[in-house]
C-alpha cells in the first residue's frame, strides 16, 4: 500500500476503522449472497468484491446528510455507507417485500432508497449519468450545495449518455463527481476493447474538467480524490471524472462463467492486490487496526449478516396483486379494465 | 378571453406555469434566445433568464436525461425535443427510465417530466420532419400522451401536464401550430389528464381522432351535417392510457364508428382503439370499425404531390364519413 500517512488526510483513527469495518460488511454481504443462490434460496447475484475499497473510500469522502449518490449495480459498499442496512440489502436479495430499493421489483443491485438520497437505478448502463447531471443542475438552480456522486463501470464509458452527462456537466460547470470503477472487464470484454483511450480519465479534457486515476485498491487515495472533487464542487469549481483501478473478483454475475475470458492466474494476482486485504495488514502496519480487534469486527459482521439473513428469509413477499401498484400516482382507470 | 394560434397556447401555457412555479423551467436545443425553431418558447428567454430557459447542446438523450434527473430530484421541467422524429436517441432515458422510475422504485422515486415534441406532417418537413410517433410510446405503462386538438385544450392540457405528479409526452402538431386557432381564456385553468372529450354531438357516425385530424374530422362532419348526416365525434386528447369508458360510450352512441390518424395504419394506437370496441360494443355495432389512416409506408415524402397523398385532409375524412352513413 502506497499510502502516506492516515493523518494527511484529516481522518481519525475512528473513521478509517469505520472505513475498513465498512469495506469488510460489504464484502461478508456479497459472500453470503453468492452462499445463498448456490444454494438456491437467491436467484441471483452480482457482486461488489474487488471493488469495495474504492467505493467506501468514495463514500466518506461525500456528506451523508444531504449529498446524492446514483450508484450502479456493484455499489454495495457506497449504499451501505449511505445508509441502507445489512437487512434492507439482504431483504432485496431474497426480493421480499420490505426491500427499500424496490419492494422485490428489481433485481439485487439496482439500489434506490429516497430517504438516504440514493437515486433509484435501471438496468440498461448509464442512463444515470445524465441523471446526475440533472442532480446538478437542480443544485445549481436552487442554489444548494450538495454533491452528485454518479458512478458506473468502465464498459458504461462507451455509452452515449456518458458523453452526454459529461458535456451536459462540463458545460454548466455542475458540481458533480463522475466516479468510473473500472475492474477491467465489462462481463467477457476487457478494457483494450472497450475503449481507444489508455485510461477513461483521458476523456476528462474533452468536457472542460479535471480527469484523474486513481488505485482503486487504496481507499485512502480514493477518499483524497473524491474528496477534493467535492470541495470543488460544492466551491462552484464544476464535475471531476475520478478513475479509480480495480479489479472484479468474481464472475460478472451469478450466472456468468469467467474461465472463457481470462485466467485463474489472473484472479489470483488479483485476489494479492485486494483491498480487504492489503487495506487490513497496512491498519495493522500502522497500528490503527490489532488482530483482537479484527476478529471482534469479524464477528460482530457476522453476527449482523446472520440476522440480516434471517430477517430476510422469515420476511413476506409482496402479494402477487402488488404487481399492479404504482404505475401512475393515482390508480384510477387501470384495474377496472384489467 | 382571447383567440390564439395552437403554438401561442403552447407559449402561454410555459409562461404560466413557469411564472407560477420557480421549479419549472424549460430545456432544448434552440429554446433560449430564438425562442425555440418553431417560436414555441418565444419570450421565455427575456422574462425568466438563460438559468430556467436552457440551451442544450445538440444531445437528445441529455435533454430528456437530464430532465429526469432534475424532475426526480424535484423540479418540474418541460423538455423540448425539436423534432418528435429526433426523439430516438431519447427513446430509453424516456421508456426504461421515465416510465419506469415510479414502479420500479416501488413508489419511493418518481420522474414528473413533461417531454414536449411537435409531430406530424403538411409542412413539406419530409421524411424526417413529419412523422406521428406516438405508436411508439402507447404501450408503456408509466407514460402518459397528450396529443391535443384546440388552442383551449392545449393551455389547458400542457399547464395539467407540467403539474402532472407522472412523466407526460405532449405532442404538438406543427401543422397545426399556426393553421388552428380559437379561443383561450386569459385565467389559469388546467383539463383532465386521461378524459377524452366529445367536440361534436350526433346520431349517425362516430369519427374518433386527436390532434389536427380531429380538426378535419370537425370539418367534415360539419360539411355533411348539410346532407343529413350526423357525426358524433370525439376527440381521444389522451392517447395513453386510453379513456376506455368514453370510447365505448362513443362507439355505442351510433354503432358505426371511424377513426381517423395520420399516422401509419398497421399498428397505430387507433388499434388499440379498434380493440376497446371489438371487445365492447359488439352488439351495438351496425358497420365494421374503419380505420383511416396514413399508408403504411416508412414516412412522408417531400414532394408535394407525393406529401397530400399521404397527408390526412377534410375530404378523405367527408368520403370515409359517407361510405359509414350509407353502409
Amino acid at each position: 500500500m502506497s499510502s502516506p500517512s492516515i493523518e494527511r488526510f484529516g481522518l481519525s483513527k475512528d473513521r478509517v476503522l469505520s472505513m475498513y469495518e465498512t469495506m469488510l460488511l460489504a464484502r461478508k454481504i456479497d459472500e453470503r449472497m453468492w452462499l445463498l443462490n448456490r444454494a438456491g434460496k437467491i436467484p441471483f447475484v452480482v457482486s461488489c468484491q474487488g471493488q469495495e475499497g474504492a467505493q467506501v473510500g468514495a463514500a466518506m469522502a461525500l456528506e451523508t446528510e444531504k449529498d446524492y449518490i446514483l450508484p450502479y449495480y456493484r455499489d454495495l459498499g457506497l449504499v451501505l455507507h449511505f445508509g441502507m442496512t445489512p437487512v434492507d440489502l439482504m431483504m432485496q436479495g431474497f426480493a421480499k417485500a420490505p426491500d427499500p430499493n424496490s419492494g422485490g421489483r428489481q433485481m439485487p443491485g439496482h439500489f434506490g432508497q429516497k430517504e438516504n438520497r440514493i437515486v433509484s437505478g435501471s438496468s440498461p448502463v448509464t442512463t444515470q449519468l445524465p441523471h446526475a447531471a440533472g442532480f446538478g443542475l437542480a443544485a445549481k438552480m436552487e442554489k444548494k450545495d450538495f454533491v452528485t456522486l454518479v458512478s458506473f463501470g468502465e464498459g458504461s464509458a462507451s455509452q452515449g449518455d456518458f458523453h452526454e452527462g459529461a458535456n451536459f456537466a462540463g458545460i454548466h460547470n455542475l458540481p458533480v463527481i463522475f466516479f468510473c470503477e473500472n475492474n477491467k472487464y465489462a462481463i467477457s470484454v476487457p478494457m483494450d476493447k472497450q475503449s481507444g483511450s489508455e485510461y477513461v480519465s483521458d476523456r476528462a479534457a474533452g468536457y472542460g474538467m479535471p480527469g484523474v486515476t486513481v488505485d482503486g485498491n487504496d481507499p485512502l487515495a480514493v477518499y483524497e480524490a473524491v474528496k477534493q472533487a467535492a470541495d470543488r464542487a460544492r466551491n462552484g469549481e464544476g464535475p471531476t471524472l475520478i478513475e479509480t483501478m480495480t479489479y472484479r473478483l468474481t464472475p460478472h454475475s451469478s450466472d456468468d462463467d469467467d474461465s472463457f475470458y481470462r485466467s485463474k492466474e489472473e484472479v489470483e494476482q488479483a485476489k494479492q492486490e485486494d483491498a480487504v486485504h492489503t487495506f487490513s495488514a497496512y491498519l495493522k502496519e500502522n497500528g490503527v487496526l490489532t488482530e483482537a480487534g479484527e476478529q471482534e469486527m469479524l464477528e460482530r459482521i457476522k453476527r449482523t449478516v446472520d440476522d440480516a439473513t434471517e430477517q430476510a428469509e422469515e420476511a413476506p413477499y409482496g402479494t402477487p396483486e402488488s404487481v399492479l401498484d404504482y404505475v401512475y400516482a393515482q390508480q384510477d382507470g387501470e384495474r377496472r379494465w384489467q | 378571453m382571447a383567440v390564439m394560434t395552437y403554438i401561442e397556447a403552447v407559449t402561454a401555457a410555459m409562461r404560466e406555469e413557469m411564472t407560477r412555479d420557480e421549479k419549472v423551467f424549460v430545456l432544448g436545443e434552440d429554446v433560449g434566445a430564438r425562442g425555440g425553431v418553431f417560436g414555441a418558447t418565444k419570450g421565455l428567454f427575456e422574462t425568466f433568464g438563460e438559468e430556467r430557459v436552457i440551451d442544450t447542446p445538440l444531445a437528445e438523450s441529455a435533454i430528456a436525461g437530464v430532465g429526469i434527473g432534475a424532475a426526480m430530484y424535484g423540479m418540474k421541467p418541460i423538455a423540448e425535443m425539436q423534432f418528435a422524429d429526433f426523439m430516438l436517441p431519447a427513446v430509453n432515458q424516456i421508456i426504461s427510465e421515465a416510465a419506469k422510475t415510479r414502479y420500479r422504485s416501488n413508489n419511493d422515486w418518481t420522474s414528473p417530466i413533461t417531454v414536449r415534441a411537435p409531430y406530424g406532417g403538411g409542412v413539406h418537413g419530409a421524411l424526417y420532419h413529419s412523422q406521428s410517433v406516438e405508436s411508439l410510446f402507447n404501450h408503456v405503462p408509466g407514460l402518459k400522451i397528450v396529443m391535443p386538438s384546440t388552442p383551449y385544450d392545449v393551455k389547458g392540457l400542457l399547464k395539467a401536464a407540467v403539474r402532472d405528479p407522472d412523466p407526460v409526452l405532449f405532442f404538438e402538431h406543427k401543422r397545426a401550430y399556426r393553421l388552428i386557432k380559437g379561443d383561450v381564456p386569459d385565467h389559469d385553468y388546467t383539463l383532465p389528464i386521461g378524459k377524452a372529450d366529445v367536440k361534436k354531438e350526433g346520431t349517425d357516425v362516430t369519427v374518433i381522432s386527436y390532434g389536427l385530424c380531429l380538426q378535419f374530422a370537425m370539418q367534415a362532419a360539419e360539411k355533411l351535417e348539410d346532407e343529413g348526416i350526423s357525426s358524433h365525434v370525439l376527440d381521444l386528447r389522451t392517447v395513453y392510457p386510453l379513456d376506455r369508458e368514453a370510447v365505448v360510450e362513443a362507439a355505442s352512441k351510433t354503432g358505426k364508428v371511424l377513426l381517423v390518424t395520420e399516422d401509419n395504419k398497421e399498428g397505430s394506437l387507433m388499434g388499440e382503439v379498434a380493440a376497446v370496441i371489438g371487445e365492447h360494443c359488439l352488439f351495438d355495432l351496425d358497420a365494421p370499425v374503419q380505420r383511416l389512416a396514413g399508408p403504411d409506408v416508412p414516412s412522408m415524402p417531400y414532394a408535394p404531390p407525393m406529401e397530400k397523398h399521404f397527408m390526412m385532409n377534410p375530404e378523405k375524412v367527408e368520403a370515409a364519413i359517407r361510405d359509414l352513413a350509407e353502409f
